[in-house]
């Protein structure tokens, strides 16, 4: 019996479909979604997983279907049908490709929107935006004008004065080294890489830490209580804001399991809000090519019950007053960086050679 | 160039020496025949592809164990530093120059490109660059911060090294917009009369287009090159933030021009692969229009895209939603070329040949790389894979699947008008079966890599990852062994191989309808055209006489070959 071609291709369609929406979801390719960010962004990841194991087979469908049907048979010299175009056909492949691109663009704009990609209330705070989109001429000219001809204050300078006002975080940030960036219109110099989310915008965050990412170490202070780790706790469930500069070349701030990433530049600050959802030990990745120990920065990040939370910070308050002791006892500027960084870098995974090597 | 001096640069004699081989020496000197530099272009651009893969191969080595074990971490960042250098600026970019030499005269019915001396020149920037940068590594001192060579790390690793890097790059960009410019006024000036732009075979609008963004984007790099060796070796504040400058600045000068490369990298090979897929499928490529015109579209939306390689540096959010968008949109002229493609095949005749095997191979992944580009280009995505290996999984589908196959599918088509000489079928075979089985191999894997937590230009990384990466590295050696089948092959062939009649795919572009390999000045006579190229199956072009007696070609010789200066003019 022969089956009308039109059956044919509705059931590979079907079949096409149901296999992409199952592989969609069951790709198996991503680590635990550990905060209310990365659960956003695994949605906008498998509808491309879907769409794109759709484009994937059907591409690789025909082509593989060509190569089986049109083979040229031994002896047969003829030409094909001189087929040349279809305008129809091009329209609608013009237009199917439009169309995606433009839903994956709007549904990225609601995740980048939902995770805190348009923080308002940053953005109200700074006269970036409104500048920036009054400059004429390209962004890449706006960026090479450094120092704009405003008055405007410079917010990169009041956020480093903010996080300096903690003197743990003064101790590990070199801020009399690199100077603190004008802010230059069109770059978002107090990048609010992901700010709020909608529902928290213009509230302060639950929880503020100061990271510093220097070769190959983070540092971690935390301005309410003035503790100084080399390893991040957060609290499940409390939104936490981190304040990041570096101190010698840029690096990158990635915990895979919350999809966020931002980069740590010297001379700027750049924040990161997301809320931790998942009780677990994760590990922060320096993603930034820093130098040859790049792949050994890397440390922990304890998303913890609030409780368990609460106990560490006490715990860490009593270490930490005999740290500083010691390091207030001896005058910074006469230590090496080894020994400088020492107290802080011991529980890291990184050996004092390292420490030795890059700052000779 | 007012019209008068460009008469006046074309009547210079330029012939020194002699154009054309004689002896094989002439590969060796400041030739100025089209042919013979495209030649050097892809013989020197091959050698360097088998440097750049050594050092992958132990690039991958070091990856076969989580510790650092095999070579150290500052070499270990030498290594894909170099490794990628190579690849693009002294490979891929000068293979597509190379083709561009030996093809565009003789698909255009031309004696030689415009300007042949400025062409010898651009080709002989090439060898000092890549002796430079392999002199850095083998005195132990190349540069380690990575192609992109961002400050302030770039600042603080090797003096020596990284001046040499960026001495290396620069030359290498002059060498490319000497090659660009020459290239468009040639498309522009010098086709043969009866060539309008839609008589032009693709390759030629692949290469208009990749000259025009050469020429608009690299001066770009120089400049930013230029002001990083200030910073590097005068001390100059320029990106060096304990002066008050800024690193991002670099970041954005860099991009303007190393997205558009990629578009430089991939567009002279779409250009190949719309030749050989209709000539090996006998059949007309389906909507000529559609892929010449996606040419320009990808080559203008390539310079409003740039970044996307900077989304997770701090730039304003509304900046990330239009270069999200414009990053998108590139995907609709992509995917044009690929539909037409497959279009052509649809109802075709395919020959099974090296060619076309490595033509089928390249849309079959660069498919691949597309896909995750765009799911790349998607903002709250990016963050979460940028600088893993994901991203590098991504490249190399586009690089390796895309340019690199489609650089081997020319490779094939081309060998029998090059060498005048046929290469060997089953070797070819052989080569494409392991390409393909390593290729997918060596970076399947690496998009999970990355989706789970593995950065990228790394030397150690987490043990849970051994299995993955282990299996990668065996994929990059069966890709070294790929290699050799090919190298023998080309060598034998050249030297042995059975003679190649003129156009032994019976294909109507005009390269097809002079000697293989051509005589010195390209054409007897001023070729006519009377067909389209891509007439395959057109009843007044039956395609399967021999060239000579083929009357869709036909030499007219009452009208004599015009000189390249009233060719010109003829033209202005
Ligand atoms: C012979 C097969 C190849 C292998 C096994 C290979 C392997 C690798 C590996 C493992 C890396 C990552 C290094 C790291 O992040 O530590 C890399 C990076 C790279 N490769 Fe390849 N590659 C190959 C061919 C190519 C080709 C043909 C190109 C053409 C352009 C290319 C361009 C690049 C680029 C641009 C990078 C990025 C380097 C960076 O992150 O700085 N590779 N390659
Ligand atoms: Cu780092
Ligand atoms: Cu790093």
């Amino acid at each position: 019996m022969k089956i009308p071609s039109s059956i044919w291709t509705l059931l590979i369609g079907i079949g096409l479909t149901l296999t992409s929406l199952w592989y969609g979801q069951n790709h198996g390719l991503l680590p635990t979604a550990a905060s209310d960010e990365a659960v956003l962004v695994d949605g906008l990841f498998n509808t491309m997983m879907t769409v794109s194991a759709g484009i994937f087979l059907i591409v690789e469908g025909v082509l593989i279907y060509c190569a089986v049907k049109y083979r040229r048979r031994a002896g047969d010299n003829e030409d094909g049908p001189p087929i040349e175009g279809n305008v129809p056909l091009e329209i609608l492949w013009t237009a199917i490709p439009a169309i995606i691109v433009i839903g994956i663009s709007v549904y990225s704009f609601e995740v980048y929107n939902d995770i805190g990609g348009f923080d308002p209330h940053s953005v109200h705070e700074s006269p970036i935006m409104q500048e920036s989109m009054a400059m004429p001429g390209a962004a890449i000219a706006a960026t090479l004008n450094d120092t704009p001809p405003s008055t405007a204050p410079n917010l990169n300078q009041q956020k480093s004065d903010e996080a300096m006002q903690d003197p743990a975080t003064a101790a590990v940030r070199n801020a009399d080294q690199i100077p603190q960036k004008q802010d230059a219109p069109g770059v978002g110099i107090v990048s609010p890489s992901i700010g709020a989310s909608p529902e928290n915008a213009g509230k302060p965050p639950g929880l503020k830490i100061n990271v510093t990412g220097l070769q190959y170490a983070w540092i971690f202070t935390y301005p309410e209580t003035g503790i100084t780790t080399g390893e991040m706790h957060v609290p499940i469930g409390r939104e936490v804001q981190i304040n990041m500069t570096a101190n010698d070349v840029i690096h990158a701030f990635w915990v895979p399991e919350f999809r966020l990433k931002q980069d740590a530049i010297p001379g700027r600050q750049s924040e990161l809000r997301f809320t931790p959802k998942v009780e677990g030990d994760y590990t922060l990745i320096c993603a930034e090519l820093c130098g040859p120990y790049h792949g050994a920065m890397r440390t922990q990040v304890v998303v913890e019950k609030p409780e368990a939370f609460e106990k560490w910070m006490q715990e860490q308050l009593v270490a930490n007053n005999n740290t500083l002791k010691e390091a207030v006892a001896v005058n910074p500027a006469n230590l090496t960086p080894d020994e400088f960084l020492a107290p802080y870098t011991k529980d890291m995974g990184i050996q004092p050679a390292m420490l030795h090597h890059i700052h000779k | 160039m007012t019209q008068a001096q460009l008469q006046e640069t074309a009547n210079i004699p330029v012939h020194i020496p002699e154009p054309g081989v004689r002896k094989w020496q002439d590969y060796f000197s400041f030739n100025t025949d089209h042919k013979v530099i495209g030649l050097q272009y892809l013989v020197t651009s091959f050698i360097f592809y088998c440097i750049g893969g050594v050092l992958a191969d132990l690039v991958r080595t070091e990856l076969r164990t989580p510790e650092v074990d095999f070579v150290s971490p500052e070499l270990y960042n030498s290594l894909f530093t170099l490794h990628a250098t190579i690849m693009i600026f002294l490979w891929i970019v000068p293979a597509g120059a190379g083709f561009a030499n030996y093809l565009i005269p003789l698909m255009i019915g031309a004696r030689d490109m415009a300007f042949p001396r400025l062409n010898a020149v651009a080709f002989w920037m090439i060898p000092p660059a890549g002796l430079l940068l392999v002199a850095s590594l083998v005195i132990g001192d190349a540069a380690e911060a990575g192609w992109t060579s961002y400050p302030p790390l770039s600042l603080v690793t090797g003096q020596v090294g990284e001046g040499i890097w960026i001495m290396s790059v620069l030359l290498l960009g002059t060498s490319s917009i000497l090659g660009a410019i020459n290239f468009l006024v040639t498309l522009l000036k010098m086709r043969i009369p009866s060539m309008g732009f839609h008589q032009m075979p693709l390759f030629c609008w692949a290469m208009l287009a990749t000259s025009a963004l050469v020429l608009l984007s690299t001066p770009v790099l120089a400049a930013g090159l230029i002001l990083l060796a200030f910073d590097l070796l005068a001390g100059t504040t320029f990106f060096n933030p304990t002066g008050g400058g800024d690193p991002v600045v670099y970041q954005h000068m860099f991009w303007f021009y190393s997205h558009p490369a990629v578009y430089i990298m991939i567009l002279p090979f779409f250009g190949a692969i719309s030749e050989i897929i209709p000539i090996h499928s006998r059949k007309p490529i389906f909507g000529y229009k559609a892929i010449a015109y996606s040419s320009l579209a990808i080559s203008f939306l390539g310079l409003i895209v740039w970044a996307h390689h900077m989304f997770t540096s701090g730039i304003p959010g509304w900046l990330r939603m239009f270069f999200m968008i414009t990053t998108m949109i590139i995907a609709v002229p992509t995917g044009i070329k690929i539909f037409s493609w497959l279009a052509t095949m649809w109802g075709g005749k395919i020959q099974f040949n090296s060619p076309m095997l490595f033509a089928m191979g390249f849309v079959g992944t660069f498919v691949i790389g597309g896909i995750s580009g765009v799911m790349l280009a998607a903002v709250p995505f990016d963050i979460h894979v940028h600088d893993t290996y994901f991203v590098v999984a991504h490249l190399h589908y586009v690089l390796f699947g895309g340019s690199v196959l489609g650089i081997f599918a020319a490779i094939y088509h081309w060998f029998p008008k090059m060498t005048g000489r046929m290469f060997n079928e089953t070797w070819g075979k052989v080569h494409f079966a392991l390409t393909i089985v390593g290729l997918n191999m060596t970076f399947l894997p690496m998009h999970k890599l990355g989706l789970m937590g593995m950065n990228r230009r790394i030397a150690q990384y987490d043990p849970k990852f051994t299995l993955l990466n282990e299996i990668c590295t065996y994929g990059s050696y069966i890709l070294a062994v790929s290699t050799f089948p090919f190298i023998i092959n080309a060598i034998w062939s050249w030297l042995y191989g059975e003679k190649a009649s003129n156009n032994p795919w019976k294909a109507l572009t005009l390269e097809w309808m002079t000697t293989s390999p051509p005589e010195i000045e390209n054409f007897e006579t001023l070729p006519i055209l009377t067909t389209g190229p891509y007439d395959y199956g057109v009843k007044h072009a039956p395609a399967n006489v021999s060239p000579s007696e083929n009357p869709v070609f036909r030499a007219d010789l009452d009208e004599p070959y015009p000189s390249i200066e009233s060719d010109i003019e003829t033209r202005i």
